[in-house]
């Protein structure tokens, strides 16, 4: 049982998970679970008892039982205490004051990061504005590579998303070249299909590595099929560099998802074994996003942002090249407007980053939520402020097949100009090979290079 | 204008007319700098306004209900809990709810059905306005020859996906098909989904329906789509399982198969 006093009244929360739920800034998910504090007041009180915890005591007391659920045994189990010693002695709220001291710059950090668990860094993200969230990312250095390098210090990196509502390759084609043009790409570039079909995958995959053998791009390929189908694949001898899946923090959610962390073990080494990654053997991409865990019912009375890092855990284990919080394409019933959206992209990004893990977001709303492009512009200025390692380049932030808004290749060139973030630099000096950079080192594509004419369609060739 | 206006320099303009027919995707966006020029921004704009209206659009279920009667079925139509538009959007579990009302409907009608078909307005009532009628036309002639027993086709206003297990477990039938008005996007406004599965029950997860998604015109075409779910259909009921364990391979049929 924990409590906190302001003036007179006596706040009592029955457990950790309670706790941390009471002390989260309000969001509908929070709401529709019937997990968030009944006051303002409330709130803050819990947030004064969050501040005061041990960090000791996440160790001792899990939010989703041990016995039950594997990724609290993959949490619990894989707790690096030698990593942790130099917090040991922390409260919640010294951990904090901990990371926002100039003496926790990235070494620290990054020396930090198997020592933490998931909850303590969500129960530092919420007693922490979206500035601290922001300051604390940005010392963290989380660098992966395959064919290029990513997350580097005055980087961003961009996923050229090409979706296509048939996945009519000619159509996605002609989304890749416009990417391109505009410096989209070094993340990866990845298709989600419209349908899951093993053989539509193949298509794809066929398809995209074509593309990039052709143009000697260094970056990766990836088609956004359930890791059982790529699995299949990579047995059949399909072309895939990266294997994709969305995870969450609980394995009832994870097993909504048709995967559990045997599967995704499975699928790495299968994808290892393949060694197509010429500097580097990241060969995971993951999504997540807030909600996911409540959303499949599996949510064990944990509020979404906590349960939200605990699938950074699963991530971890796999060293993944990539990791997507697709923080608005969930609804409002998640999160329920642009200020919503924008503190659990953050959050988001932050822990991520605590964790160890190369973090990018997919700025985005759908269009049944309280959002428009000005919150999506705010979001994304200040996840490039701090430091994200990619997000999305959506032709005009349009996805036609998955029907929500993203960012466009223009937003990240907008950022990338902006706030002085160049792309990895394999890709940056490819770029400046086809003539795609101006003299100021600008992406301002003229005339279409020669060697485009590869992705247009038969007769323009 | 010199191409450093960042505008497509003028040999360029041509070609991405002819691009642009390949996909709805907007590519080769005019622009100023780096930033999208006035045209475009404001094109995207208005497409974002006429979405947010769709969402908000209400579902004129006693058309519908007209225009499925003809396939010889009863017609029921229910609402979730959630009972209005705002309560919907913010409350998955209401709309994932039959009210007592709508199981008094539903209770007469219960027997033992190999499928039932259900249809809601999900976030666009448009969608299964114009796309339902036609796919589900497609899919019953398709699927004659199994004399299937079929339950009454059920309109649900403000249901999601999961509200079709409840209305297949009241009624006793082994399969939904549930046919739903998917998130409006700016260039689909009006895109339809149909989620199958197989035994539905209060427990089952996302993991066991299969979908087919993005069923409009320029999307997934009807037959197409009628194609797909009734061959999907026909497997789960031979191999007794939906979802993930079911692959969609109707595409390599089709090929194979003509």
């Amino acid at each position: 049982m924990y409590a906190a006093t302001v003036g007179a009244r006596r706040y009592v929360f029955a457990d950790l998970k309670t706790l941390l739920a009471r002390a989260t800034p309000p969001r509908s998910g929070d709401a529709l679970a019937g997990l968030i504090a009944d006051s303002g007041e409330e709130r803050i009180a819990a947030q004064f008892a969050l501040a005061d915890l041990p960090l000791t005591t996440f160790l001792n007391e899990t939010v989703v039982p041990y016995e039950q659920d594997e990724v609290t045994r993959l949490i619990i189990d894989s707790h690096d205490a030698r990593a942790f010693a130099p917090v040991a002695h922390l409260t919640v709220g010294g951990l904090r004051d901990y990371l926002l001291a100039d003496t926790a710059d990235a070494p620290v950090l990054t020396a930090l990061a198997p020592g933490l668990t998931p909850e303590m860094a969500a129960a530092v993200a919420k007693i922490s504005r979206l500035q601290d969230l922001m300051v604390m990312a940005a010392k963290c250095s989380v660098v992966t590579s395959f064919r290029n390098t990513i997350g580097l210090p005055g980087r961003l990196s961009v996923r050229l998303q090409p979706n296509h509502p048939t996945d009519d390759a000619r159509g996605i084609a002609a989304s890749i070249l416009d990417g391109l043009l505009l410096g989209a790409g070094d993340a990866v570039i990845g298709i989600n299909p419209a349908t899951d079909s093993p053989e539509r995958t193949h298509a794809l995959l066929s398809m995209l590595d074509g593309i990039r053998a052709r143009l000697d791009i260094p970056t990766q390929t990836c088609v956004l099929a359930h890791v059982t189908t790529t699995l299949d694949l990579i047995g059949q001898g399909s072309p895939v560099d990266l294997t994709f899946q969305s995870i969450a923090g609980t394995q009832a959610a994870n097993k909504s998802f048709g995967i559990d962390l045997a599967l995704l073990t499975e699928a790495h080494e299968a994808t290892l074994s393949l060694r197509r990654g010429t500097i580097g053997d990241n060969v995971i991409y993951f999504e997540t996003g807030q909600g996911s865990a409540l959303s499949a019912n599996a949510h064990h009375g944990v509020d979404q942002q906590t349960l939200e890092a605990r699938a950074y855990a699963v991530a971890r284990k796999f060293r993944p090249l990539l990791v997507n919080s697709v923080v608005g394409f969930i609804g409002p019933e998640y999160l329920y407007d642009g200020k919503q959206i924008t503190r659990a992209g953050l959050e988001d990004h932050f822990c991520g980053k605590l964790l160890g893990l190369p973090m990018g977001v997919d700025v985005c709303y759908t269009n049944h939520a309280e959002a428009d492009q000005d919150d999506a512009d705010a979001l994304l200025t200040l996840l490039t402020a701090a430091g994200v390692n990619f997000v999305m380049g959506v032709p005009g932030a349009d996805d036609v097949m998955l029907g929500y808004q993203s960012t466009s290749f223009h937003d990240a060139l907008a950022m990338r100009d902006l706030l002085h973030r160049k792309p990895a630099p394999e890709f940056e000096s490819w770029l400046s090979r086809q003539g795609l950079m101006d003299k100021a080192d600008r992406i301002r594509p003229g005339v279409l290079p020669p060697h485009f004419k590869a992705l247009l369609p038969a007769g323009r060739a | 204008m010199s191409k450093d206006d960042g505008v497509p320099a003028a040999p360029d303009v041509d070609l991405w007319t002819e691009l642009r027919r390949l996909t709805a995707a907007r590519i080769g966006l005019e622009r100023s700098g780096a930033s999208l020029a006035t045209a475009p921004l404001l094109a995207f704009q208005l497409a974002h306004a006429q979405a947010r209206d769709a969402v908000h659009a209400e579902l004129d279920a006693p058309r519908l209900a007209a225009e499925f009667a003809v396939h010889g079925v009863p017609v029921l139509t229910v609402e979730s809990a959630a009972g209005d538009k705002k309560t919907y959007l913010m409350r998955p579990d209401l709309g994932r709810a039959l009210t007592g009302a709508g199981a008094a409907v539903l209770a007469p009608h219960a027997g033992a059905y190999d499928v039932v078909f259900v249809v809601s307005d999900g976030l666009s009532a448009r969608a299964v306005e114009v796309h339902a009628a036609p796919v589900l036309t497609e899919a019953l002639a398709l699927l004659r020859a199994e004399a299937l027993r079929i339950a009454p086709v059920v309109i649900v206003k403000h249901g999601r996906v999961a509200i079709g297990d409840a209305v297949a477990t009241m009624l006793g039938a082994q399969c939904a098909v549930m046919l739903i008005g998917e998130r409006p996007g700016l260039s689909a406004p009006d895109s339809m989904g149909v989620y199958l599965t197989f035994g539905p029950n209060a427990q089952t997860s996302d993991a066991e329906r299969n979908c087919i998604s993005n069923i409009r015109p320029a999307g997934i075409g009807y037959a197409d789509a009628a194609f797909k779910l009734a061959h999907l259909l026909k497997a789960m009921r031979k191999r007794g399982v939906s979802g993930i364990r079911l692959k969609d391979d109707s595409e390599r049929l089709r090929i194979g198969g003509g």
